[in-house]
């Protein structure tokens, strides 16, 4: 299950797919306290256990990337998982199946490195002090060779559509600039 | 070791054995939890219960191959002419240690009863000439024909044990546990 975002509400319309990013030790697991949120040997965090999960909203306000929903109607939260049912068969996940443009992309680092050569796949992220580290990559433009994305450092620029996420990019790039500055 | 063990990772991105014992309980890996969800535990419940109805039907049918079905065995205890009238003959039955003991009451009567005196188990005596069984160890008398308890602490019939005597030969056929 994944939901759109919009990027910057009062100025456009302008929205954004939010896929988990199944992190390598999910914060959303680890801050649930029926222990419901679990990790398959494939590294893909699933949504909550039916029967362990008790809604309390946890997971939702943990994640830092937004992504678990709290669905009321069924006292359950739920997430993206990569469309298990689809991808343990060896099926792509359904986003990926659909997305016209190739936004989101399933596939193997060798295959997306060939399809875009002037990106870099990344997957650590920088929260203030937390380092996330997930399974699911973000491109970065490969000149830039970022080592992680700093999320939080990226929160208070302005955001304004596609600015915004280049801001967000060049934040790690020229971090050392900044600090002689 | 549970499979996977690389792949676990951990907030501080130490090792497992590090970690306090609640993670160790609570772990975020599926593998390592042994998580059973409901649908799992319903298909064990049924497949359990299938078994034990299966397995009940195969003791019927291994019963009814059986050639006594549903009967206790027989066995040999002695034959007619080794048994004088008034004598009586300590014997196992129906299994090595439930001692009984057979009399032979008349020229063509016999009676047999288990020897455990229904007070306090100790082994009975049969006494022909005085037409009982005594218990030594309280003083209990049973009638050496019906097994009842004719006097002292004994309140229970003995068991009686059925016979069956076939061309001189006496067998024991079953047990008639008589609980009143």
């Amino acid at each position: 299950m994944i939901h759109l975002e919009y990027v910057d509400r009062p100025h456009s319309v302008q929205t954004v797919p939010v896929v988990c990013m199944h992190c390598d030790s999910p914060t959303c697991a680890e801050v649930c306290p029926a222990d419901a949120i679990k990790k398959t040997a494939d590294g893909v965090v699933q949504t909550a256990r039916k029967p362990r999960c008790i809604a309390c909203n946890n997971c939702v306000l943990a994640c830092p990337f937004g992504v678990p929903k709290m669905k009321t109607e069924f006292k359950l939260m739920m997430k993206c998982d990569m469309c298990y049912d689809r991808t343990s068969e060896g099926l792509k996940p359904m986003c990926a199946t659909v997305c016209p443009s190739q936004a989101l992309f399933f596939g193997t680092r060798v295959q997306i490195e060939s399809l875009r050569p002037r990106s870099t796949p990344t997957n650590r992220f920088q929260f203030g002090g937390q380092t996330i580290t997930t399974k699911v990559n973000m491109m970065t433009p490969r000149s830039g060779r970022s080592e992680y994305i700093d999320v939080t450092a990226a929160m208070n620029e302005r955001s304004s559509g596609k600015q915004m996420s280049l801001n967000v990019l060049m934040e790690g790039m020229y971090q050392e600039d900044d600090n002689a500055d | 070791m549970p499979i996977n063990q690389e792949r676990v990772s951990l907030p501080d991105g130490g090792a497992m054995e590090d970690q306090p014992r609640w993670r160790q309980d609570f772990p975020i890996d599926w593998p390592q939890d042994h998580f059973v969800s409901r649908r799992d535990f319903t298909k064990f419940m049924v497949l359990t219960s299938l078994a034990f109805t299966v397995g009940q039907f195969w003791i019927l049918a291994v019963n009814f191959l059986r050639r006594r079905n549903g009967e206790s065995p027989l066995q040999q205890i002695t034959t007619m002419d080794q048994l004088p009238v008034g004598g009586a003959k300590a014997f196992a039955y129906p299994a090595e240690h439930d001692s009984c003991v057979l009399v032979r009451t008349g020229e063509n009567t016999f009676v047999a009863f288990s020897q455990k005196c229904t007070h306090l188990s100790c082994a009975v005596v049969p006494q022909p000439e005085r037409n009982c069984f005594r218990c030594p160890c309280h003083e209990g008398f049973f009638d050496l024909t019906t097994g009842e308890p004719i006097a002292g602490p004994p309140r229970r019939r003995l068991p009686k044990i059925n016979l069956e005597i076939k061309g001189g030969v006496i067998y024991a056929s079953g047990v008639e546990e008589r609980v009143v």
